[in-house]
């Protein structure tokens, strides 16, 4: 493409001092041009004067998203908090009104900081375009550095080529440019939506996001807290060097079994249990006293402190069944130790809560409440 | 010396007679209220007494601390406004006129006084080695007895350089600033707690100092910007203050309001959620009767309209909005102490009355005379400073 298909987009001016461009800003200005702007390589104080620019508009629509981030934060917490799922959360009201405060605060920054440079992006810098005919020009290259410029646009009404570049001169101008553009080509907004473009966003993505656990889960991780997970122990699935063959856990020796695996060969099988365990606990005061303890904790919210199975839970549940009837007290011991293991119909195992001697301790308990409630004469005397 | 005074182009001008004898008329009309009130009403006038003592505190020590800050962090904009920090830092002396009639009658505002109420009450006992008349006024002694020092080290400096412009005052006086801060912290913490929080003396808030401090550093702040802008206006500053350095006033002041606002919230928030009793009455003697309207105005007041009036840009450089509202801020810090020291005079009522009116009629004519007077003896700026010419010339 040569210069004749370009059309003439302004006349630039650089020059040397910080000083001589405030100057040519307020000539600028002074002279009525409208479509003009100045270039430095850093923020110049009293330019904006200079220039005679207005306040900038940005800060209404950090204002408006704000308000926006209060209202929305508002509304989604008095709608879930309020109306959709009240919650009664450390006896405060529905509507509690300070702890929504530090949310909407929140929100508000949020939207406000995150609104701000999105509508500086969309609507200050016209995104999706991406030029701007001084791209690529020689001026843009020495205000980048070490010089500032003044461009006054052929588009301004009182636009001269001839006067303005005299106008420049006069004002102390090192050297003027003059900058043409292709309408079209730099006008050019982007398709979002292209499909090279979405392609190389959702790449992007996936890359960034796999280099960061990567990096995070593999590469840098370490334990922040050890001194709890690393002891001087055996644990189960690893290797010692305490024992000749390096197993952890010890096999028991041939013949043997461990005195928590004696109900191991009964499980699933009732009958075996009901015929051949015998409780091993004696019954004494302080085996009772266990077997209270344990059934007040584990047995007595569904089956009642005293197995009638009269507890809170009665009538909103399947109701428990009492341990009084003719048929649990028929009973083995080796079937409510098995019961108790295993679980039956809805009632669960709790082999993984008591160890052997309190379920032991449960069944001798349940046997003195059965007598108790079924007592004979004799036992009064 | 003269030639830097040429530079700068700042002559030296009296502050109108006719403002100073008319604040005088109004001292002595507030005075004859205060006099009729301890007659009259004492209790009320104790309780009274202590909210100025914290405003006059407040604003003096605070506005030294301006002034020290400003030392400390080599700043350039706001070395043309430290000699007015410096002519209020004066008015925490005014305090000690409030200071005295409550020291003498200490019995009947602390109830930790009552030493037979103290003994039954297991708390108040525990509290005892700290909460006891003698060691309160030996604290009293030494927090002026440490801004006493530091006012006449640093103002008395400083003055020195106007009159003989040495510059090595300036480097001494950033080491004095350094050493005046942790002793400014703890002098403003303390004295806060000592004074109004020990009125009810049950109840504890470990965020309680930096609230007072928060708070006085907005008045001092507001009245600093208010006499500057008054000051430059009628023209007793140099040519060349304007809304460059207004700005960097405003915009601070707007800062140290969400600063205010936020320790406030913070805690009232703790408190509220936590909801623990011990803590939780603080806030419902607030509640109580009338005080709960005072109450939900304190946000209104104190956060809302500054806020607004002054969150704006141009705002914050507009000589006429400043005005107004340091105006506001200056009467929304005598609100709020006044919000936590009189619940427990009068627990349904607001005390708003005659007595109230003499005692701030008192107040502010007296902050009033006392910076014309002082005013008057040195110049309105630091003529001498390293730093003055660019501190004029000061460009956002």
């Amino acid at each position: 493409m040569n210069k004749d298909q370009k059309k003439l987009y302004a006349i630039a001016a650089l020059f040397d001092e910080p000083d001589k461009i405030i100057k040519a800003a307020r000539e600028i200005s002074n002279r009525g041009y409208k479509n003009f702007d100045v270039n430095s390589p850093y923020p110049l104080h009293g330019m904006n004067k200079a220039m005679g620019l207005k306040p900038s508009p940005l800060g209404y629509f950090a204002l408006a998203f704000g308000l926006t981030g209060t209202l929305l934060a508002f509304t989604l917490i008095y709608y879930t908090m309020v109306l959709d799922y009240p919650m009664i959360i450390g006896g405060k009201p529905f509507f509690a009104f300070p702890a929504f405060v530090p949310v909407m605060f929140e929100v508000t920054v949020l939207l406000a900081s995150i609104g701000t440079v999105a509508s500086l992006i969309v609507y200050f810098m016209k995104f999706p375009n991406l030029s701007h005919p001084i791209h690529d020009t020689d001026y843009i290259r020495a205000v980048s550095v070490d010089k500032y410029g003044a461009y006054i646009k052929a588009d301004d009404p009182l636009f001269n080529e001839e006067n303005v570049e005299n106008f420049f001169k006069s004002l102390g101008a090192s050297k003027i440019e003059k900058i043409f553009w292709n309408e079209e080509v730099v006008n050019y907004r982007y398709n979002l939506f292209d499909k090279k473009f979405i392609a190389i966003a959702i790449l992007t993505v996936m890359l960034v996001s796999l280099t960061t656990y990567f990096v995070l889960n593999k590469l840098l991780y370490m334990e922040p807290f050890d001194w709890m997970s690393k002891q001087e122990k055996l644990t189960v699935q690893n290797g010692d060097n305490f024992f000749k063959d390096k197993f952890a856990v010890r096999i028991p020796p041939e013949g043997t079994v461990a005195r928590s695996s004696f109900f191991q060969p009964f499980k699933n099988k009732l009958s075996d249990a009901e015929k051949f365990l015998v409780n091993p606990l004696p019954f004494n005061s302080s085996n009772l006293a266990l077997g209270k303890k344990k059934y007040d904790i584990f047995c007595s919210p569904c089956h009642g402190y005293r197995a009638e199975g009269d507890s809170r839970l009665r009538g909103q549940f399947p109701n428990p069944p009492s341990l009084h009837t003719e048929n649990a007290r028929n009973y083995s011991d080796g079937r409510f130790y098995y019961i108790i293991s295993e679980g039956q119909n809805i009632m669960p195992g709790y082999a993984y809560k008591l160890n052997e001697e309190e379920r032991w301790a449960i069944v001798l308990y349940i046997r003195a409440l059965q007598r108790s409630f079924n007592a004979k004469e004799s036992d009064v005397k | 010396m003269s030639e830097h005074t040429n530079n700068i182009g700042y002559e030296k001008k009296l502050l109108p007679k006719k403002h100073l004898i008319a604040s005088l008329l109004l001292l002595a009309l507030g005075a004859i209220g205060i006099v009729l009130s301890f007659y009259f009403d004492k209790t009320r006038a104790l309780f009274n007494s202590i909210v100025y003592f914290m405003i006059f505190v407040g604003i003096g020590v605070c506005s030294l601390f301006i002034a020290a800050l400003e030392y400390l962090v080599g700043a350039v904009w706001s070395v043309v406004f430290r000699r007015i920090a410096e002519i209020l830092s004066f008015v925490f002396l005014l305090g000690l006129i409030f200071a005295v009639p409550v020291l003498l009658n200490l019995h009947d505002v602390y109830h930790w006084t009552h030493i037979e109420d103290v003994m039954k009450d297991e708390i108040l006992k525990n509290k005892m080695p700290y909460l006891n008349e003698p060691f309160f006024i030996i604290r009293t002694i030494i927090y002026y007895a440490v801004w006493i020092i530091f006012l006449v080290l640093l103002v008395g400096n400083s003055f020195k350089q106007d009159k003989f412009g040495d510059h090595k005052l300036s480097k001494y006086n950033a080491v004095i600033s350094a050493i005046f801060m942790p002793f400014f912290a703890l002098s403003i913490t303390f004295s806060a707690i000592d004074w109004t929080m020990s009125l009810e003396p049950h109840w504890f808030s470990t965020i309680y100092g930096i609230y007072y401090f928060a708070g006085s550093f907005v008045a001092a702040l507001a009245l600093l910007t208010f006499m500057a802008v008054t000051l430059n206006e009628a023209g007793y500053l140099p040519k060349g203050i304007d809304e460059n350095h207004y700005y960097n006033l405003g915009a601070l002041l707007f800062g140290f309001i969400n600063f205010w606002a936020y320790i406030a919230f913070s805690q009232f928030l703790l408190i509220w959620y936590a909801n623990i009793p011990e803590e939780t009455f603080w806030y419902m003697m607030r509640w109580n009767g009338d005080w709960k309207y005072a109450s939900l105005a304190m946000p209104l007041i104190n956060f809302l309209v500054p806020y607004a009036a002054l969150v704006s840009q141009p705002s914050k450089s507009n000589p006429k909005r400043l005005k107004f509202i340091t105006l506001w801020i200056i009467f929304s810090r005598v609100f709020d102490i006044w919000w936590l020291t009189m619940p427990t005079y009068s627990k349904e009522t607001l005390p708003i009355g005659w007595v109230e009116i003499s005692f701030a009629l008192f107040s502010f004519s007296a902050i009033a005379t006392s910076f014309i007077l002082v005013a008057n003896r040195v110049n309105l700026i630091p003529v001498n400073d390293p730093k003055i010419e660019a501190s004029i010339n000061f460009k956002l």
